[in-house]
Parts: C-alpha cells; sequence; structure tokens
C-alpha cells in the first residue's frame, strides 16, 4: 500500500509554499487574469462574425454565467478549503450539492406554503428551508469527516486514498439520493411561472436568477468576514498554509478541520439548493457540476477560496457563452478544456494557490 | 445429451489454466495434474450441473473476467506507479467503441437510415482489439501531458474529466457511432463454430465434433478467448513488474524524489506505465464489445464502468495481480448476488415506503460504496496484498 509517504511534496515547492499568501494578490498574476478575460472577449466578439450568435444573446448567456459562477464558486470554496487544510481532493463535494437540494426540497411539503415573493418564484419557506438545509449539510459533511477521513487521517493514510474515499463517499450519498427520490427530476414549484424580466441591451434574466447571485456574494462576502476577521479563519489560513506549524504555534488542528467542513458542507448545500432553484433537481446534477467545480479551483490555485470565486465565476461565464457556439451538452468539456490550459500553462493558477508540484 | 463432448473440450481449457496455475503444488505436478483435473471437472459440470445455470456461470465468469482485465490494467496504474487513474470508463467505452467500429461493416440499405457511424472497416477481430488498445494508449498519452508532472490528484481530476467528455461524445455524436442508439452488430470471433453448417475451412472430423453445438453455446468458445486474454495480459505483467523496470515503477510509488535523484526519468516511466495501462483497459473494453453485440453510450457510467473497478482491485489487494483477478470476480459475484438481496429485501422495502421497491437496484450502489469505504478502512492492503518480493533473481522461501 502506499502508507509510509507521510509528504509527497517536492522540498522545492515546499520553500515555494510558504511564500505563497493565501490572500494578497500580487500584480502580475492580477494582469494574467486580465488578459485572459481580455482574451476572451475578444474570441467572443470574433467568433460572432463567423456565426449567426446575436450579442444580445451573448450578453444574456454572459449574465446568466455569472450566476452559474455564483453557484461554482461556492461549491468550489468548500473544494479549494478541505483540498488547503486538509490536502486531499474532495470528490464527494458535487453530491454534497446534491443532496443538499435535495433536502430543501424534502422540507419544502413540511413548511407552510406561503404566496410567492414576486417578482421570485419561491416563498417565504424556500428561505426557511434553505436556511435549515445550510447547518444540515454542514454538520453532514463533518460527520462523514468523522467516520471516514479521520480514522483514515489517524492512520496516516496518503492523499490519494482520502481522495479515493470521498469518491466513495460521492457514490454513497448519491446512492442515498437515488434511494430518497428516485432517478425523475424535480421540481421545488412544480407549474409556477417564473417570466424573464427585459432589462436594457435586450438581455433577459428571471428575477430568481439575481436571488441566486445575491445569495452566492452574500455568502462569500460572510466566507470573507469569517476567515479575515475572526480567530477561526486566522487559525484555518495558518493551518492551510503550513499544517506542521500551525500545529506546533499551538492551533487546534481537529478545531480548524472541524470548522473547514462545517463552512465547506454549508456553502455546497446552498450552491446545491441555487442550482436546483435555477433549473431541476436530479441525482446527477452534482456530479456533472464537478467537473467545472474542480476547473474553478484548479483557475483561482487550489487551496485559495478566494480564487475558486474568481475562477467559478470565469468558469460559469464561459460554459454559459459557449453554448451559443456549441452543443451545450458540451458545456462540462469546455470547462475541461480550460483545465487543461491551465495545468499546461499555470498549474498553480491564476492567484497561485498550494502548488501543482 | 446434446454436444457434450465440444462443451467439456471448451470448459477443459479455463478450468486447466485455472488448476494448473492455482494448485499448491511443485510445477511438474501441476502440469500433469492441470488438464486431468481440468478435463475432469469440466466433464463433472457437463454432466451434473443444469445447462441453464452452468450457461449463467459461463456468462458470469465472461463478465468478470472482462473485468479482471480492466483491474490488471488499473493494477499497473495504481498497484505498482501509484497513478490515480477514476476515468477507467473512458478507456473502456474508447476500447469498445474503436474495436467496434474496426470490426462492423458500415450500414448498407434499409439499415442505413437509422443506422450511422463513422466508418466500419469489417477488420478481424483481433485487428480490432489491436486498434482498441492503441486509442486507449493514445488518449492515455494526452492525458499524461498536463498532468503527471504534478500531484496525483490533477491526474484524477483530468480522468474523471476525459471519461466524462468521451461518454459525452458518444452519446451526442450521432455519426460516429450511432449516438444514443445502441450500435448494433458487432461481430463475435469465430462465431461460425457454432452455426451449422459450421466453418468452411475447418477440418472435416472437427467440424463433426462441434456441430451440436447451437448459437447460444457461442459463449463457452467466448469464455475461452476472454480467458486467454486474461491469461496473456497477466503473465506479461507479471514478467515487467518482476524485471527492472517494474522495480523503478515501485521506487516511483514508494519514493519519487529519491527515484528521481538516482537518475530515473520518472515523468517517462509514470507516462509507460499510464498508457499500458490504458491500453490494457482498451483490450478489455474490446472484448466486452465483442461479447456484448450491442453497446451504447450508458454502458460506460462512471459506477460501472469505473468505479466497480477500484473495488475489484482494493478488495483483491493493489499491488498483487492475483488480487487484481480475485478481486473482478468476487467483487462481480457480489455485484450479481445483490439482486437477489435486493428482490428478498422488497416486501420490507414496500412497507416503508411503496416507491423504494421501484428504486431498490440502487440498494447495489450504495452496497459498493460501503464496500469500498470498508475495505480502505478495515484493511486496505486488500485480500492477498501486496507481493513484496517481485524479483526473479530472489529466491522466494
Amino acid at each position: 500500500m502506499n502508507e509510509p509517504r507521510m509528504d509527497r511534496d517536492p522540498p522545492a515547492t515546499r520553500v515555494e509554499r510558504r511564500a505563497r499568501p493565501l490572500v494578497s494578490l500580487g500584480r502580475a498574476r492580477r494582469a494574467l487574469a486580465l488578459v485572459i478575460l481580455i482574451g476572451l472577449v475578444v474570441f467572443l466578439i470574433l467568433t460572432t462574425q463567423f456565426k449567426e450568435v446575436s450579442l444580445e444573446h451573448l450578453l444574456s448567456l454572459g449574465v446568466w454565467g455569472v450566476m452559474l459562477g455564483g453557484i461554482i464558486a461556492l461549491g468550489g470554496i468548500g473544494i479549494s478549503l478541505v483540498y488547503g487544510v486538509l490536502r486531499f481532493a474532495n470528490f464527494a463535494h458535487g453530491d454534497l450539492m446534491t443532496i443538499g437540494a435535495y433536502v430543501t426540497f424534502a422540507l419544502l411539503p413540511l413548511l407552510p406554503r406561503g404566496v410567492p415573493l414576486k417578482p421570485f418564484s419561491f416563498g417565504w419557506e424556500f428561505l426557511v428551508a434553505l436556511i435549515l438545509t445550510v447547518p444540515i449539510i454542514g454538520l453532514g459533511a463533518f460527520g462523514i469527516d468523522r467516520l471516514i477521513y479521520r480514522p483514515l487521517r489517524a492512520r496516516r493514510s496518503s492523499a490519494v486514498i482520502l481522495a479515493m474515499a470521498s469518491l466513495g463517499m460521492a457514490f454513497f450519498v448519491r446512492s442515498i439520493v437515488y434511494l430518497g427520490w428516485g432517478a425523475d427530476f424535480r421540481f421545488y414549484y412544480v407549474g409556477r411561472e417564473r417570466p424573464a424580466l427585459h432589462l436594457p441591451l435586450g438581455i433577459r434574466v428571471r428575477p430568481d436568477q439575481f436571488f441566486i447571485l445575491g445569495v452566492a456574494l452574500l455568502l462569500v462576502f460572510l466566507l470573507y468576514l469569517l476567515l479575515e476577521r475572526t480567530k477561526i479563519g486566522k487559525a484555518m489560513r495558518a493551518t492551510a498554509d503550513n499544517p506542521e506549524l500551525a500545529r506546533v504555534s499551538g492551533i487546534n488542528t481537529e478545531k480548524v478541520i472541524l470548522w473547514t467542513w462545517l463552512i465547506g458542507g454549508a456553502l455546497a448545500a446552498a450552491g446545491g439548493v441555487l442550482l436546483g432553484l435555477n433549473a431541476q433537481l436530479s441525482p446527477m446534477m452534482g456530479w456533472w457540476l464537478l467537473l467545472p467545480l474542480f476547473a474553478a479551483v484548479i483557475l483561482g490555485g487550489i487551496g485559495n477560496p478566494y480564487g475558486a470565486l474568481v475562477g467559478g465565476l470565469i468558469i460559469g461565464i464561459i460554459q454559459q457563452v459557449s453554448t451559443a457556439f456549441l452543443n451545450p451538452a458540451y458545456a462540462p468539456g469546455v470547462s475541461f478544456l480550460i483545465m487543461i490550459i491551465v495545468l499546461l500553462v499555470r498549474p498553480q493558477g491564476i492567484f497561485g494557490g498550494r502548488s501543482g508540484g | 445429451m446434446e454436444g457434450l463432448w465440444a462443451k467439456t473440450l471448451l470448459l477443459a481449457i479455463p478450468l486447466t489454466i485455472l488448476l494448473g496455475g492455482l494448485l499448491p503444488l511443485r510445477r511438474g505436478w501441476r502440469l500433469l495434474l492441470g488438464p486431468i483435473g481440468g478435463w475432469a471437472l469440466a466433464l463433472l459440470l457437463c454432466l451434473f450441473v443444469p445447462s441453464g445455470f452452468l450457461a449463467y456461470l459461463v456468462s458470469f465468469s465472461i463478465m468478470a473476467s472482462i473485468f479482471a482485465i480492466h483491474a490488471l490494467g488499473l493494477n499497473i496504474q495504481w498497484g505498482y506507479t501509484g497513478l490515480f487513474n477514476i476515468g477507467i470508463s473512458g478507456f473502456f467505452a474508447i476500447g469498445a467503441f474503436i474495436s467496434a467500429l474496426f470490426t462492423t461493416a458500415m450500414p448498407s440499405g434499409p439499415i442505413a437510415a437509422y443506422a450511422q457511424q463513422a466508418f466500419g472497416l469489417e477488420m478481424p477481430f483481433l485487428l480490432g482489439v489491436l486498434a482498441a488498445a492503441v486509442a486507449s494508449g493514445l488518449i492515455a498519452f494526452l492525458i499524461g501531458i498536463p498532468t503527471l508532472r504534478l500531484r496525483e490528484d490533477y491526474l484524477a481530476i483530468a480522468t474523471i474529466g476525459i471519461a466524462e467528455i468521451i461518454r459525452l461524445i458518444f452519446q451526442n455524436e450521432r455519426w460516429l457511432a450511432n449516438g444514443p442508439q445502441p450500435l448494433r452488430g458487432i461481430p463475435q470471433p469465430l462465431h461460425c463454430l457454432v452455426e451449422n453448417p459450421s466453418c468452411g475451412w475447418l477440418p472435416g472430423p472437427l467440424r463433426a465434433f462441434l456441430s451440436p453445438l447451437q448459437p447460444r453455446d457461442y459463449i463457452y468458445f467466448y469464455l475461452v478467448i476472454v480467458v486467454l486474454f486474461v491469461v496473456f495480459v497477466y503473465l506479461a505483467i507479471e514478467r515487467a513488474i518482476r524485471s527492472p523496470w517494474g522495480r523503478v515503477l515501485r521506487a516511483i510509488r514508494e519514493e519519487e524524489a529519491s527515484t528521481a535523484m538516482s537518475g530515473k526519468n520518472i515523468f517517462a516511466f509514470k507516462m509507460q506505465s499510464l498508457v499500458i495501462g490504458a491500453m490494457i483497459m482498451g483490450i478489455g473494453g474490446a472484448l466486452y464489445a465483442h461479447y456484448m453485440v450491442s453497446i451504447d453510450y450508458s454502458h460506460f457510467d462512471p459506477l460501472y464502468a469505473t468505479f466497480i473497478i477500484w473495488v475489484m482491485l482494493m478488495l483483491g489487494g493493489s499491488g498483487n495481480n492475483k488480487g487484481a483477478i480475485l478481486g473482478a470476480f468476487v467483487i462481480w459475484g457480489v455485484w450479481l448476488g445483490s439482486t437477489f438481496l435486493t428482490d428478498w429485501m422488497k416486501p420490507l422495502l414496500a412497507a416503508i415506503s411503496p416507491a423504494l421497491p421501484a428504486r431498490s437496484p440502487y440498494i447495489r450502489y450504495l452496497l459498493i460504496a460501503v464496500l469500498l469505504e470498508l475495505i480502505l478502512l478495515f484493511r486496505p492492503q486488500g485480500l492477498l496484498g501486496e507481493e513484496k518480493v517481485v524479483s526473479q533473481l530472489i529466491e522466494e522461501d
């Protein structure tokens, strides 16, 4: 087995890791991000010359992409935090989003059904269900850690074994969703009208999508406050930066891990619910999002939660806009291509998270 | 009984290999007793086991052997080199579809209206398998370029990605391999053996010997083919692993930095391991396609074509080729056996909720996932564990 490898990073990256701040964004890196964005826009304008795509449609897609990006960011932040603190790629994260969406679905009929909050398609009970779901999944994620990952950590299993265990959990969680709710698509509100707003420049957006973006931004802001202004946030950043140093400095790593799962699971649940609100619920929804999630995380620098936000927005926009030119089924393929390009050109991501060394 | 001797002959070949390989005796005795025991056992099976159940056992062994080939391929990548490939379904699908496209005929006449494929070369079976291996290896090579210099998680993510994309392509591109519709009519090698009249080129006495066989008895012959492939792959890997090349792979898995310091080109060795493993998976995919005759994208979902193979290798013991084969048979048995379990549980499930019995197949998903976690937690070395001494020069005790 692959047990005896405690630290498999080559020595060179260890030096680099110390110099890598979780937050500060170097100017050169900002410039690179800018170049990528400009390149994207130029590509879009050029391709419109060849294909019959209206600019209005593209703008709408871009705005939807921002919403999708918010959802991807919520999932990606969790993956990035777990990677930073626990150092393994959590393949179960997409399925945590799925089960989050379904828990809200299960809670809705239990709550008194109010009138829709115009212009949104949902009533107060949806907000209550969302707020109830978030801690449930956060605790669930922590429970999985206690049950599976912690015993594995205690045995000093390598990161790959943990990643494999998370793959197993992904299938476990999904089969629970299948058993509980079946394979069919579900909707939070069946048959409720969801008219789109007509905005200037011919952009058409549903009010729900503004809600999605609003919630995503609010949660990211709360995360920012938590990471920057609280003691536990500081401890988390320190652990992500250098776990050994954090431990010898007296940081309670188990407490940090608890918070990592709570936050990661909570954000994943919120992302899943918002994803379900945007379209529909299906047991595969989270698994299909896994590729964009990892593309966003790698693009933003794995281990860097703010990078996940920016990466999520970029991936979301590119995925949506690509549907104007490609069969929409291939949207995950577009994320995959971006991810491969990033791995080739800049494996540490645009903001340089934990290195890909 | 119709075709008793022909069936016995066909069954005796895999049984001889099994006994010849496994009997805890000296080499000379095994070579002597293997064929005798194999013949005797085959005759007993054909005489006393009801033919329906025997056919079930044979088709079970075919699928388990195909999975064993995948598990052997994964064993090179994961068991010996530590490469975390969780996109087996992609190589599985590539192997299956490429071999199918190379060996089928282009649809013509009225069929062409509702069956499309990019090409149909009508090549022999072995060339199809070869093409499958090459195509699969090529995809692995392309995936390896951006990921093998990075931490192992990146390979995992990239392989998941490529597997999903391969599935999406075969699902959506109608022109390529009939899109969402199944690709039908994949030829079965030497199917004429069980037809009447039998293959024209066979000598007369042999034709007379095989003539009682019915087309439904073809699986007895296919089992021989699949088992020969398993043996070939197994022996090739055992040979490679016991060479200096194999020891470098294991050194990379254990201690990458010091292997690099010994002057080994880590990237090149990892790439070789990834590509060879993927080629073996491609062969497995090809054997699957020719067995199923009709395939479509839905056969290659991540649970059925990736996850279950991982559980097979982890259960059998990664780093042990016998373990990979054993794991494939055990897990495939658990997978098929769990249908009986879920059938038996149906009244109980109906009592909990009326919707549950219809969803009971998903209990198998749950079981397999739980099984993997239990293996990781309580028996990470698997049933057989890794063989520590793999040099030909050191005498094993």
